[in-house]
């Protein structure tokens, strides 16, 4: 996985944003490749990275499940990380990287609040100002992480347009980008976007990839994670690509954008995208909440296009009784977007897709404390 | 009547010919399918004196526009409409004036033939404000080919060698945005600059637009640029149940009072109100 060739992965990605947005948008690719050149700049993430928020995570054997499979079955525990999720991998380097463009406040999108929460956090840490755009329904449907980023020092900014879902909190990110990008940096939370976003994305997410091929004795068969925009997935991909692993990516049921989807152009990034025949964008909807977004990371798609990594669903169905079944036999829970993989390990295992005897790696991407209203309904 | 290529109003030339003949350019806006009988504010636009008119294809994820046209789309989506019916009842009305689509990219990706589509329904000008002019390669040859202008847009941030690039590809005129923001924002008077860089570039015409909301700050943007786009303000009057004869004389009031200051300057300076 190299650096995008002018913004593009193949076909997809690009810059496809408002024209008043284009010189932001250069500005932070000129300021990250020049950062991420920079001993300093890499050594003083790294150094808050472990300080900070915990790295490096735990690679854990999941010895029950293992028994119980048939495969050997490795845990990359982004769920222990600050925050409780991989999130936070990003946003410290996105925020170091504002503080040293001059901005002093970071603008995000989020859907679940884990991003939004993230970035608050990286926000109080730094001493940036933090506004988090966040639809109306996911207000209400995420009430405790609302609360968090207020307490955090975060604005918490409603987005009543369109389906009110973190496709249009993107949406209202990137308008009001717009209007402050004198001062602000968008802290945009996954693999998508214009260029530099899913590069630069990628590139602070690989420290999980990076870390779990160190952590494993030799190369799993199998490298497993849960794509919605698809970061945990880019950087847990990142470390294998130049391995013989099988990469999988698994997306939900209800925003399969590789599965079901095609080719099409939303939020400054070519992918594939789940629209209908006219070519309006569909709403998503998952259990997951991290994982109800339309489209995909445009490295996702050039990766399925060319046969790197394969991609598969699964279904609300599924995911509960993975968390329940993580939770019994190794006392983890784990976030409901994470049990995705976690659930496609389990369906595959001991088929031709996942053979017996495989040794397969799943990236944990978050805990499942957010989550347990949801699963309080569904029990 | 649907028009052939061969009938269509050219809507550079067209434009170019109002603006020499000494015409502050009037252009509004209006959200396809905003109502059943949504093509006769067209007319009503065209009978009150509009140089052209932007025709909005409404899309689920408006990026560049603000509340009141995202609501203006919502309703329409909200009322089932397609391209491909909205260019349908275009094509069955005259209007006289160039008529300008204005959409997203990815309505605009969902078919090889999307501008010779507009061609043929008497669209003969095309706006995507999520289409840089470096990713406007394959849609500038398309356009071309069909015979319809795409318009390229310029904004505050734009640098003086994007400015250069975006004057040179861009057709029709040049759209300069006034202020940073979406549609519908504040009107900054500070757009003027924009627009005086982007005439000294070209002599294509050049309209300034976002946040023109009184015909105060028509008047004052048609003393920097050779006209203006009129949208949000227009659309919070539909919005509000304003009928096409309501706004035809909203639009009226626009109209007079460019030709008046155009009148006005005239008298003061006493030199023709020409470009030099």
């Amino acid at each position: 996985m190299r650096e995008p060739q002018n913004g593009r992965f193949g076909d997809y990605g690009g810059r496809f944003v408002p024209e008043s947005l284009i010189p932001a948008c250069a500005a932070v690719e000129s300021a990250f490749r020049e950062a991420w050149g920079d001993p300093e700049f890499r050594s003083e993430l790294k150094r808050l990275l472990a300080v900070y928020a915990g790295r490096p995570t735990a690679l854990t054997p999941a010895l029950r499940l293992s028994a119980e499979l048939g495969v050997t079955v490795l845990l990359k525990r982004e769920d222990l990380a600050h925050t409780g999720s991989h999130k936070i991998n990003n946003v410290l380097g996105q925020a170091l990287l504002a503080k040293r463009m001059g901005k002093t406040r970071l603008l995000a999108e989020t859907g679940a609040g884990q991003h939004g929460v993230a970035t608050a956090t990286a926000a109080a840490l730094l001493g940036l100002d933090a506004t988090v755009f966040m639809g109306e329904v996911d207000i209400e449907r995420q009430a405790l992480n609302v609360f968090r980023m207020r307490m955090l020092g975060a604005e918490v900014v409603p987005v009543t347009g369109g389906t009110r879902t973190l496709k249009d909190a993107t949406s209202e990110a990137m308008r009001q980008w717009v209007t402050c990008v004198d001062h602000a940096h968008y802290c945009l939370g996954s693999v998508m976007g214009p260029h530099p976003y899913p590069w630069m994305v990628r590139e602070f997410q690989r420290v999980i990839g990076d870390e779990a091929r160190e952590q494993c004795a030799g190369t799993p068969d199998y490298v497993v994670a849960c794509v919605g925009g698809g970061s945990n997935a880019a950087g847990t991909f990142a470390g294998f690509a130049d391995t013989g692993a099988t990469l999988v990516g698994v997306e939900a049921e209800g925003g399969a954008a590789i599965a079901f989807g095609r080719a099409g152009v939303l939020h400054g990034f070519r992918s594939y995208l789940l629209q209908d025949e006219f070519g309006q964008v569909s709403e998503a909807h998952s259990i997951a909440p991290g994982l109800d977004y339309p489209g995909i990371g445009p490295e996702h798609a050039h990766l399925n296009d060319i046969g790197r990594a394969r991609y598969t669903v699964v279904s609300d169905d599924e995911v509960v009784p993975a968390v329940h079944r993580l939770a019994r036999t190794e006392g983890i829970l784990c976030a409901l977007e994470s049990a995705h993989a976690i659930a496609w390990v389990i369906r595959a295992a001991g088929t031709g897709e996942l053979p017996a005897g495989s040794t397969v790696l799943v990236t944990v991407s978050g805990r499942g404390d957010k989550d347990m209203a949801t699963l309080m309904g569904a029990a | 009547m649907t028009l052939s290529v061969g009938d269509n109003v050219n809507v550079e030339e067209h434009l170019r010919r109002r603006r020499d003949e000494g015409r502050p350019l009037l252009v509004p806006y209006l959200t396809g399918g905003i109502s059943a009988d949504w093509t006769r504010y067209l007319t009503e636009y065209a009978r009150a004196g509009a140089d052209a008119i932007e025709i909005g294809l409404p899309f689920s994820d408006p990026i560049l526009d603000g509340p009141v046209i995202q609501e203006a789309s919502d309703r329409a989506l909200r009322r089932g409409v397609t391209v491909r019916d909205l260019l349908a009842e275009v094509a069955a009305v005259d209007v006289g004036v160039p008529l300008i689509a204005m959409t997203y990219y990815n309505l605009v990706a969902q078919s090889p033939d999307f501008c010779r589509g507009l061609a043929a329904a008497g669209i003969t000008g095309l706006i995507v404000p999520d289409l840089p002019v470096d990713e406007a390669a394959p849609l500038v040859a398309a356009a071309e080919a069909a015979g319809v202008a795409l318009t390229l847009l310029a904004a505050p941030s734009t640098p003086a060698d994007r400015l250069a690039e975006i004057a040179r590809v861009s057709r029709g005129f040049v759209y300069t945005v006034s202020v940073m923001g979406t549609t519908g924002t504040e009107f900054a008077e500070s757009g003027g600059r924009i627009a005086a860089s982007v005439r000294a570039l070209t002599d294509r015409p050049v309209l300034l637009a976002f946040g023109i909301s009184t015909t105060g700050h028509a008047v004052t943007a048609a003393g920097h640029a050779d006209g203006v786009v009129i949208g949000a303000a227009l659309m919070r009057r539909i919005l509000d149940g304003g009928t096409p004869e309501q706004l035809g004389d909203v639009l009226a009031s626009f109209r007079r009072a460019l030709d008046d200051s155009v009148m006005t300057r005239e008298q003061g300076s006493r030199v023709p109100a020409d470009r030099s």
